[in-house]
């Protein structure tokens, strides 16, 4: 069940030089004059493992090759090195022509200038902007400038639950609304087997709910100006609401606190030993682990009640963005790329493979996009999803935010009280060195 | 040669023979070098021979320390990565935020540093006291002697990712072994307690440390012990001394040179240690085992500020060379003065 530590192998690249010499990829090409016929293309980890992923890329790549004779050198980066690797890239002028980032990062990246902004000529070759899905596109760089990369896979948070538990427990419906949610957990919560999981040690995890809960609440994390305000009331609410789940409402293992490494709440859900998780596109997983359509149903994040003056937000935007550095040796081949991978064949390939969503309308007509999980997290993009702040210190918030929960977390299962004036001394502390 | 050879009798003396050359025998270069002075050439030599070192000791060690100092004074964060001679010059107030200790991050920093030193001061008494012990008991003959050296010395010929993962496997709450046989079959807390967050993640992190390190100590005693004549030894019993009287007396003395380089080492190595504390929490240490190597880390990877966490990384550096210059001045008085 340990599967994987995924940031270990990371350890050398502490030294930013280190990092520069080692990340710096041998480029492709080595300019000679003719326009040279490939590109190297570093994609994110989305399947099981690098391996998985190589094997499913490749005959996508190889249809590329085909139809225009650009040769792809493929690179599959665990996503405990892709940050520092494109760091790299960009610091030193040498990386790959095409990669993979984490939509999150959109505009941290783009504030470096290492990635081709495409302007509305480039995003009309791609079959212009409507064509995509609103909420993913928006998640492609700082409102009101060029996005820096075409969204390539879309993902949401969704409950996911198990029926049998729920059936055994005479629950009819996944809950709608919090207060269900955690009387059906109290409900579940017996023989050593708990209502929900989270991930209480994970940062990103934990950033990422705190934004929708914020939402849920009326609050938002960066004010009109851009200003961080964590400790705004509104966040305080919704991080006292997420630790309560072991505080005080008890439907949450405390050992859930130490969760780090972003397969354990999942592989509890999967063991039966929690009856609801909150997770992105599980559906690989949880077959996997030998779970069917059958034992797990998905169902929206409960929402916030429309008279509460909260928003009606129940996740942040996930996914993944392809992005053309700007120093590629084969620009044209790279967009040419870009093109082909957000072309309807290679979305509803892959995204069939990865079970996530497709990010343009067209792929849609495919009958397993038509599943009521993949049509859940339709309605969620559609609907109720909205992008983390596109701001260029948002990998900031998400470290001292997420690292500010853990250590609440940490408290919560220890048994401390957790009450409105720790968690705000907390969150202040962390929005104090945002500013710093 | 032949000057060499000629200007020995007199070398070192200074009398200012510069020793006559052999007439010239033709071509430019025949004629420079000779006239140099024997001196001069012989004291060049030795720097000669060293240059190639020295070269690529300046590109591998001081010129990325040069960087990082230079690092320190610009204000580079994600926006000037590319360029960095765009990015603005900000003076001293990475400094300056750094040892700021009423602001939120001088204060972190601060509290670190506490952390880091508590840390290190327990795990190098520890290991030399666990190494000591061990070298001691080892000393004599018996039987299973080399199957026990070699099982000691297993921690540090593992790799560390391997040796520190499987720690943190055993302190996982639920499933570790630490607290399966701590509660599950000792019964010593009614809860099980965590060992990766919250406070007992110091505990942990000093133990799996001392794991780490003390194999080490005990190479080096070991080695150390093989070098005291074993005449002191029974020139001691005769006097009457026992076990504990010639340890006092004549082992610790002896091992004075090697304690002396192995503490020192000891402490740089573990106030510097990375690895241990990032593959056994993260990329975020909890706060109560907060180590400033990864301290500085997240403080400028993680959060793309590298001109504070550069100000950080001198600023450890500076400290690690006043410990270190205090140490060796303090040891080497003392040494002197027996």
């Amino acid at each position: 069940m340990l599967t994987r530590k995924p940031y270990v192998f990371a350890v050398a690249g502490a030294l930013m030089l280190a990092a520069a010499a080692c990340g710096s990829s041998d480029s492709s090409t080595s300019g000679s004059a003719a326009a040279p016929a490939s590109i190297t293309y570093w994609a994110s980890n989305q399947g099981t493992s690098l391996e998985s992923d190589k094997q499913i890329l490749q005959p996508e790549l190889d249809r590329f090759t085909k139809e225009t004779g650009i040769k792809v050198n493929l690179e599959v980066v665990p996503w405990s090195d892709l940050l520092n690797r494109i760091l790299a890239a960009a610091t030193s002028g040498k990386g790959p022509d095409v990669v993979n980032i984490g939509n999150t990062w959109s505009a941290s990246l783009q504030a470096t200038g290492a990635f081709v902004p495409l302007d509305d000529t480039q995003l009309n070759a791609l079959g212009g902007k409507a064509r995509f899905l609103g909420p993913s596109l928006a998640a492609t760089g700082a409102p009101g400038q060029p996005p820096v990369g075409a969204p390539l896979y879309s993902t949401a948070y969704a409950l996911y639950y198990n029926k049998h538990m729920f059936k055994d427990a005479g629950i009819a419906d996944p809950p709608k609304t919090w207060d269900e949610l955690v009387a059906d957990g109290k409900k579940l919560t017996k023989d050593g087997k708990w209502g929900l999981a989270v991930e209480g040690a994970s940062v990103s995890e934990n950033a990422h709910m705190i934004f929708t809960l914020g939402q849920q609440h009326g609050g938002d994390l960066f004010d009109s100006s851009g200003k961080s305000q964590f400790d705004s009331p509104a966040n305080v609410a919704a991080v006292k609401q997420y630790l309560d789940f072991i505080a005080t409402d008890k439907i949450t293992n405390p050992s859930d606190a130490a969760y780090s490494n972003g397969t354990e709440a999942l592989q509890d859900f999967i063991g039966g030993k929690a009856a609801m998780v909150m997770w992105q596109s599980a559906s690989g997983t949880l077959k996997t682990g030998g779970m069917t359509p059958d034992d797990y149903g998905v169902a929206p994040i409960p929402l916030p009640d429309p008279s509460s003056g909260g928003k009606q937000v129940d996740s942040m935007v996930g996914g993944i963005n392809i992005s053309v550095f700007d120093s590629a040796a084969n620009k044209d081949g790279a967009l040419k790329f870009v093109k082909f991978m957000t072309s309807k064949q290679t979305q509803q390939d892959l995204n069939k493979a990865y079970g996530s969503l497709p990010t343009v309308t067209d792929a849609y007509d495919d009958p397993a996009f038509q599943t009521p999980e993949i049509k859940t997290y339709q309605q969620i993009l559609a609907n109720t999803a909205a992008p983390l702040p596109q701001v260029a210190n948002e990998s900031q918030f998400e470290t001292l935010v997420g690292n500010a929960m853990n250590q609440l977390f940490a408290d919560a299962a220890s048994g401390k009280p957790i009450t409105d004036e720790s968690v705000k001394a907390k969150l202040t502390e962390a929005n104090q060195q945002m500013a710093g | 040669m032949v000057v060499s050879a000629t200007s020995r009798p007199g070398g070192g003396r200074g009398s200012g023979d510069p020793g006559r050359p052999p007439p010239p025998s033709g071509g430019r270069k025949g004629r420079i070098i000779p006239r140099l002075p024997v001196r001069l050439r012989r004291l060049g030599l030795p720097y000669l021979l060293i240059l190639p070192a020295l070269l690529l000791e300046l590109l591998v060690h001081l010129i990325p320390m040069l960087i990082g100092i230079g690092m320190s004074f610009i204000k580079l964060t994600q926006l000037y990565i590319r360029n960095w001679s765009a990015a603005p010059s900000a003076g001293w107030s990475n400094y300056h935020l750094a040892v700021d200790f009423n602001a939120p991050v001088g204060r972190a920093l601060l509290h670190s540093f506490l952390v880091t030193v508590a840390f290190t001061l327990i795990t190098v008494a520890l290991s030399w006291f666990f190494g000591m012990a061990g070298a001691v008991l080892m000393q004599g003959e018996f039987r299973g002697r080399g199957v026990l050296r070699a099982l000691f010395l297993v921690p540090y010929a593992l790799p560390v990712y391997a040796g520190v993962i499987t720690w943190s496997f055993l302190l996982q709450r639920d499933s570790g072994l630490v607290n399966h046989v701590l509660v599950d079959q000792l019964h010593l807390f009614g809860d099980k307690p965590f060992w990766l967050i919250g406070q007992n993640s110091f505990a942990s992190i000093v133990v799996v440390s001392l794991w780490r390190w003390w194999p080490f100590a005990f190479l080096v005693l070991m080695a150390g012990l093989q070098n005291i004549p074993r005449d002191l030894y029974e020139a001691s019993a005769i006097d009457g001394a026992g076990w504990m009287r010639q340890l006092r007396s004549v082992t610790l003395p002896m091992l004075r040179p090697v304690n002396q380089v192995l503490v020192l080492v000891l402490f740089l190595w573990t106030f510097n240690d990375f690895n241990t504390p990032y593959v056994l929490f993260g990329k975020t240490a909890p706060q109560e085992a907060d180590l400033i190597s990864i301290h500085i880390y997240q403080s400028s990877f993680v959060t793309w500020n590298f001109g504070t966490g550069s100000a950080m990384s001198v600023l450890l550096l500076l400290f690690l060379l006043l410990v270190t210059a205090i140490y060796l001045l303090i040891t080497s008085r003392r040494r002197s003065d027996a």
